[in-house]
């Protein structure tokens, strides 16, 4: 029995081992599928779908749809480039973004995505809603003006840290992160050491007191965009 | 109050074994008795079943009759459905307003009555219709809302605001409700006369491989929508590895226009369970879930008391007819308002007690489903097919219908024609021919398949009811001549943004945008450019979506644009002067020309 799977990549051929996600399978590879939600270590989401991969023809997220032999994936096709750009699109005039004075400028995978597609501006009305600062505990703040509900801090809570911090509640516009205690994030057990704290990809979680103190130039995305690291096979 | 509260929950919860699965019937049972499921009652909740507070409100949060905040102890949900606006609901809801005092999402100042909209309840052939409380009330009017305000405030009892009876098992005396069936045309399957019992001693001389095989020869297709091979998808769940399996019917009839499961539940229920059963027996489940939705509580009892009288006859319960090492039983799961509930993964976390997201597939149900076993979730119609075939062979079935889409179908037929209601037709018919059986011969616009469907023109009314042309799970609602298209599509966009579970970015954000260009073209501020944005922001929806609701959610859109483009083309503004028609600028220096008290000189006056 075979202990590989082939299949390719928009023409690239990609072996894979039994049981790996399409994503997981290309990043081994060096190649780069646009992604948000994910996170490794964490169940996968399939919920930003920026991953959209097309599978025999067909949009399955790389994140959770497995490998199979001699599946032909299209990755990265002008179509489907742009439909991430438009998600991308859709998450910044979703929230209240505003890159130039957020302290995660330079460490977010939002930005960094914007940026690797070219988009300066979004072309989707922005909907300012109207959204909560929890700022209860000592260390971590929660900005959910900032939040694209990637559910990278539910899980890791939950499945990591074992704690259970986070959920959502609520659906479609009005979903948002909950906190599982009714005063704020300061009454539950979160602790700045968590692995929830960490997995934000924008800057909706923050730890408090270590805003800034990386200069611009030294900041993860400043130089390569996001996802050269991949691709340059590291 | 506090302690009384702490023991409310702890009973409800030991009612259900404080399991956490059974969290949809707690947090229902504690808002029935409480009012709503406050977050004092979640953090009760959660120490009874052994989960976090914050999860319980994951739960309750996710819908629409769950409440985290006291409501009225009479709730009026009237329906807002296209259909109802086309019947005048607005006039119906400014009566209750007037009557009332308040409006929409507010409660009486006493405590006594809410007032919310919901969308489709599935009485279109009745419209306009609201519930109350469980009861429906239907052909509201005007001075009926007022009597109705007035009787609820001399008594609170919303039964009694039932006055006439409707017909069938409407009256029997578990429904006691004034819904009318409407079965304009009874067909040769689902409204047969019942033999029951019958089907399942027959399939019980089969072996469960030889049962698979008959539906497979019928070519049985599920009767949802999508049109999967029923047989097909029991063989995967009955070769899927584990040791329990279970067979979910779909009851969760919410698609806007749907009303056709409502009907069969009234009137042929044992079919439907006989189907289950034998699903039940082919796969090999001992365990069957009716997930029904939460606008059709109405119908739980008698329901309830069908299960009941099967099981007093040996149709149900322990070696079912005599066959020993055959169980089967079947529970009712009640919804809690939630259309995307209807697609089969969100409406397994549902009976899980849980949010109602779909799962991730793979892994597919089949193989993992209800509680990570293989699980077979099939619509009310398509279980009563089943029940057919075992009575009467594959043959008997195949011969209604084409030959890729075998048997009848039931429509759900609403809005402007003479006879609004329930047909069964041969799969095949023409759309011509249905709108003529309704009496909508001027028709200019038909929705087949309810909000996710498609806006057909008239020059296409000779395609063809099937899986291969025209698939639908039975809604076709009709438009005149003087109903306004686009207005439908954005009544239908506004419905998928509130239905939308927000999981996935596509789904959550686009219809909100696809809504807000839509809206804006209706106004007149549309620019030409807007058209191809529509299908840009639409195509995205659809592609990268991860459900079957966000799949078609923008089929509103982009069949209208398709169909209908010159709707559109006639509202659209050419920029003059530099200006762009979207750009309002009077609207948007009016907040600053409040703070310096004057009105700018360059906006004119």
């Amino acid at each position: 029995m075979s202990t590989t799977i082939e299949f390719t990549i928009d023409g690239k051929n990609i072996q894979a081992r039994p049981g790996q996600t399409i994503l997981e399978a290309a990043q081994q590879a060096g190649v780069y599928i646009p992604r948000l939600c994910y996170m490794k270590g964490l169940t996968p989401f399939g919920g930003c779908r920026v991953c959209t991969v097309l599978v025999n023809g067909r949009p399955q997220a790389a994140c959770t749809q497995p490998v199979a032999p001699g599946m032909v994936v299209e990755n990265n096709s002008p179509t489907l480039q742009r439909y991430r750009r438009n998600l991308i699109d859709m998450l910044f005039v979703e929230g209240n973004h505003f890159c130039m004075f957020c302290e995660k400028s330079g460490n977010c995978e939002l930005q960094a995505l914007a940026y690797r597609f070219g988009i300066t501006a979004p072309k989707y009305p922005y909907m300012f809603p109207q959204r909560d600062v929890d700022a209860t505990h000592p260390d971590i703040f929660i900005d959910r003006n900032r939040c694209v509900l990637c559910g990278r801090c539910v899980r890791a809570s939950r499945d990591v840290d074992g704690k259970h911090v986070f959920d959502f509640v609520g659906r479609g516009p009005h979903k948002k992160v909950a906190v599982n205690a009714e005063a704020g994030l300061g009454a539950s057990n979160a602790d700045v050491r968590d692995k929830a704290m960490e997995a934000c990809p924008v800057g909706a979680i923050l730890k408090k007191r270590v805003g800034y103190v990386v200069p611009i130039g030294q900041r993860l995305y400043d130089h390569k965009p996001i996802g050269a690291e991949i691709e340059s096979g590291r | 109050m506090s302690a009384n509260l702490e023991a409310t929950v702890k009973e409800i919860c030991r009612k259900y074994n404080n399991e956490r699965t059974r969290l949809m019937d707690i947090v229902r049972d504690v808002q029935a008795q409480c009012g709503c499921v406050s977050g004092r009652a979640a953090e009760l909740i959660a120490r009874q079943v052994g989960v976090h507070r914050v999860e319980v409100q994951s739960t309750v949060s996710f819908y629409a009759f769950l409440s985290e905040r006291p409501k009225g102890h009479v709730v009026i949900r009237l329906c807002n459905d296209v259909i109802d606006k086309m019947h005048g609901v607005d006039r119906v809801a400014r009566a209750f307003e007037e009557e009332l005092g308040i409006s929409f999402g507010q409660t009486t100042p006493d405590g006594k009555i809410s007032l919310e909209w919901t969308p489709c309840i599935g009485m279109c052939d009745q419209a306009p219709a609201a519930l109350i409380n469980d009861v429906v009330v239907t052909e509201l009017h005007r001075s009926r809302a007022r009597e109705i305000v007035h009787e609820l405030r001399q008594h609170m009892d919303p039964q009694r605001l039932v006055r006439r009876l409707g017909d069938g098992n409407n009256a029997h005396p578990l429904v006691q409700s004034m819904v009318m069936n409407n079965v304009r045309l009874p067909g040769p399957i689902i409204f047969s006369p019942v033999n029951r019992g019958e089907a399942i001693r027959r399939a019980l001389a089969m072996t469960p491989a030889e049962v698979i095989r008959a539906v497979k020869t019928a070519r049985l297709r599920g009767r949802g929508g999508a049109g999967f091979p029923t047989g097909m998808k029991w063989e995967f769940a009955r070769g899927a590895p584990g040791a329990r399996r279970y067979v979910i019917c779909n009851a969760d009839e919410g698609e806007p226009g749907t009303f056709k499961d409502r009907v069969i539940l009234t009137e042929r229920a044992d079919r439907v369970f006989a189907g289950m059963t034998i699903a039940g027996y082919a796969v090999g489940a001992e365990e069957g879930i009716l997930y029904l939705r939460a606008e059709y509580a109405y119908l739980r009892r008698f329901l309830e008391d069908v299960l009941e009288k099967r099981r007093q006859e040996n149709l149900l319960g322990k070696a079912i007819c005599g066959h020993s090492g055959f169980n089967f039983d079947i529970r009712i799961q009640m919804g809690a308002g939630a259309y995307v509930c209807g697609e089969e993964t969100a409406l397994i976390s549902s009976c899980e007690g849980r949010r109602g997201d779909p799962k991730t597939r793979p892994p597919f149900p089949a193989q993992k489903g209800y509680l990570d076993c293989p699980t077979v979730v099939n619509n009310v119609e398509t279980l009563c097919c089943v029940t057919k075939i075992l009575e009467e062979g594959p043959a008997a079935f195949s011969e209604h219908g084409s030959a890729g889409s075998t048997g009848t179908k039931l429509l759900s037929i609403s809005g402007d024609c003479r006879s609004p209601g329930i047909y069964e037709v041969e799969l095949g018919i023409k759309l011509s021919e249905v709108l003529r059986l309704a009496g909508a011969e001027d028709a200019s616009a038909v929705q087949v398949g309810g909000a996710s469907g498609q806006m057909v023109p008239p020059a296409e009314f000779g395609r063809t009811i099937c899986f291969d042309d025209l698939a639908t799970g039975g809604a076709i609602m009709v438009f005149g001549p003087n109903r306004d298209v686009l207005e439908v599509a954005e009544h239908f966009m506004e419905f998928f943004v509130e239905e939308s579970c927000g999981y996935c970015t596509p789904c959550r954000v686009g219809n909100v945008l696809l809504k807000e260009r839509l809206a804006r073209i209706r106004a007149g501020q549309g620019e030409p450019g807007d058209l191809e944005y529509l299908e840009e922001l639409g195509q995205t929806v659809k592609t990268m979506s991860r459900c079957g609701l966000g799949q078609t959610s923008a089929n509103p859109v982009l069949t209208t644009l398709k169909n209908f483009r010159a709707a559109y083309e006639s509202r659209l503004c050419q920029p003059t002067n530099g200006f762009r028609p979207a750009f309002d600028l009077r609207q948007a220096v009016r907040a600053a020309e409040a703070v310096v008290g004057r009105s700018s000189a360059h906006v004119g006056g």
